[in-house]
């Protein structure tokens, strides 16, 4: 599967994941988004570069008390819980921003 | 995101058994795994080209191997007794859902090649030649059974249909054709040591968070070491409790009991796994491979016992096979079971008055507890026959005010799959996955209805992420699934004198 921005086709997984994650640029990312309905705004950003950082440091995405602990930091205390990113992000904020981060998708019993 | 292109099952007030409807999931198959997930576990790459005579010449290895597989497909007398048990059939009137038919892909097969009759009079005996439609087939419908045993306990003959699946998929994925989600997962534990592929220093920085997390909300120092020498305890458990909601909570338990117990435990980041996908697809080198990891560990760290957190099929590898694949453990300290399961170590806390609870902090709950499968029929717990039942619900009732058990023949030995068992517990099949969790929602939907239950407890992390996933299709809050252990940790009097 691939997906097309401005011309340019980049390859997918079966489910829409970037199959190489140097392939990602902000296009893509809202292109992602907008293929499954979803509007980027800033808090969703915020999600999305924060993920991008941590697989930089980690090669995984960050668990869910460590992505909300992060959020809470940045978007303030209120936000900073996973009801919040379930807003957010509807599918799980695992799955469906790791794929607007073009991450690889969470394997294993989540 | 796929949006949902099928009618979500209606809660009646009665389980009933739904009309049949052939081929209702003849459209329903995972993602094949790719080469590299193929190859990494010793499997060929893609369909090989004489798979027929392949996939029969190992179906003939495994029937001498498994006598209880060659047992299986010789002793069915269609009685019929396993057609209305199987969650998926429930949730999908599917016929070839019924446990008789999901054996019957695999029987016809057998008696073509393997009995006197099929091979000469193949039409007298139902025997069919393996084509691809029927390999298709396999791949579908094994790919539809939890492998959660639940129709072996109503079979007067006890035919185990989860080994028969096993057996189906071993003999697909040495053609080739094995399934992604558990190929890949099992591939990321032999690089990297988890089913997440959750690297040693993002394991160590996770822990470090919950560590700050509790002293936050306690005030006390509770520790998650990782490779520490010289504990006494090494925990191993499902990577998903470091990742995910609600499992975490109950990581968070286990850390809570060890604490006020004084009792010295670590992790490991070579074995920071209990799952062991090996046994979902019927692979007995994987199975051992991936348990290999444990016992290294131990070794290595030098612990005196082996805890496993709360992972349904993990205990089942863990109590009925782990001694065979990477036992003698005569390193181990003879006075605990080797290995022993979480709950079975705080149940014994709470009989030595090691630990204290203030039940009323889960006042605001009335909870009920989903058996899993693989622990209720496939293992134990304690030294009582059915410990693996009054034990986790003891933990619950030392915790909470409030628990009421769901309708007697979804319990105990009795209980349907979340789901998402034996390695279904992926998007691809989110489909299968909400309709099979009919019959467990139904019999939650009663008591919800009857005694105002608020939350279900489980020790497994694959029903925790099914429920999670599946409760909101129905209309249900997805955090009413939570950890048993969180329960515990939550009413933990800590800190006060041991």
């Amino acid at each position: 599967m691939a997906i097309e921005v401005n011309g340019q086709s980049f390859e997918t997984d079966e489910e829409g994941y970037l199959a190489n994650l140097s392939d990602w640029n902000l296009e893509l990312a809202g292109a992602m988004a907008k293929e499954d309905g979803c509007d980027l705004t800033d808090n969703h950003w915020e999600v999305v570069n924060f993920l991008r950082e941590y697989y930089d440091e980690y090669q995984i995405a960050p668990a869910v008390r460590v992505l909300t602990k992060a959020i809470g930091k940045r978007l303030g205390k209120e936000k900073g819980n996973s009801k919040y990113l379930y807003e957010l992000f509807p599918y799980g904020p695992a799955k469906q921003a790791c794929k607007y981060a073009g991450l690889p998708k969470p394997t294993g019993c989540v | 995101m796929k949006k949902l292109e099928f009618d979500i099952p209606v809660i009646t007030h009665y389980p009933k058994t739904p009309a049949v409807q052939p081929d209702a999931m003849a459209h329903c198959q995972p993602f094949i795994a790719k080469t590299e997930h193929q190859e990494s576990l010793g499997f060929p790459g893609e369909l090989v080209e004489n798979w027929h005579d392949k996939a029969i010449e190992k179906m003939g290895e495994l029937l001498g191997k498994y006598r209880s597989l060659q047992v299986f497909m010789d002793s069915c007398v269609k009685c019929g007794a396993c057609t209305d048990k199987c969650h998926y059939f429930l949730g999908t009137a599917d016929p070839k859902n019924m446990p008789v038919a999901r054996q019957d892909l695999m029987r016809k097969v057998y008696r073509r090649y393997f009995t006197f009759a099929g091979k000469h009079f193949p039409k007298l005996v139902g025997a069919i030649d393996l084509t691809k439609e029927v390999l298709d087939d396999w791949y579908k419908y094994y790919h539809q059974c939890s492998e959660c045993r639940r129709c072996s306990v109503y079979c007067p003959y006890g035919i185990d249909t989860a080994e028969i699946t096993m057996a189906g998929r071993e003999i697909l994925a040495s053609v080739g054709v094995g399934q992604k989600y558990s190929n890949e997962i099992i591939g990321k534990v032999f690089k990297i040591g988890n089913n997440l592929g959750l690297p040693e220093p993002a394991l160590v920085d996770t822990l470090e968070g919950l560590e700050e997390e509790v002293k936050e909300d306690t005030d006390v120092d509770v520790r998650f070491p990782v490779d520490q020498k010289g504990a006494d305890v090494l925990l191993v458990t499902p990577s998903a409790d470091f990742f995910a909601e609600p499992h975490v909570d109950g990581l968070i338990g286990y850390a809570k009991v060890f604490h006020q117990a004084g009792i010295s435990w670590t992790l490991s980041s070579h074995a920071s796994e209990a799952a062991n996908f090996g046994m979902f697809i019927g692979s007995q080198d994987n199975m051992q491979r991936v348990a290999m990891r444990v016992r290294e560990a131990a070794l290595e760290l030098g612990v005196k016992r082996i805890i496993v957190g709360e992972c349904g099929h993990a205990w089942r590898v863990a109590y009925s096979f782990w001694n065979t694949l990477i036992g003698p453990f005569d390193f181990l300290d003879p006075n605990y079971p080797a290995p022993q399961h979480i709950c079975e170590s705080t149940y014994d806390l709470i009989q030595q008055g090691a630990l204290k609870f203030n039940k009323e902090e889960n006042d605001d709950k009335v909870v009920t507890f989903h058996d899993s499968c693989n622990v209720s029929r496939a293992s134990r717990m304690g030294t009582m026959p059915g410990g693996q039942f009054v034990i986790p619900r003891a933990l619950i009732k030392a915790s909470c005010n409030h628990f009421v058990d769901m309708r007697q023949e979804t319990i105990h030995e009795g209980t349907f799959c979340c789901g998402g068992g034996g390695g279904l517990l992926t998007d691809d099949l989110l489909e299968l996955r909400i309709k099979g969790a009919l019959p467990r929602v139904q019999a939650l939907h009663e008591v919800i209805e009857d005694h105002g239950v608020t939350h279900m407890a489980a020790i497994c992390a694959i029903c925790k992420s099914q429920f999670t996933k599946v409760l909101p299709s129905y209309g249900m809050g997805m955090d009413m699934i939570i950890s048993v252990h969180q329960l515990v940790g939550d009413a933990l009097e800590l800190g006060k004198e041991r």
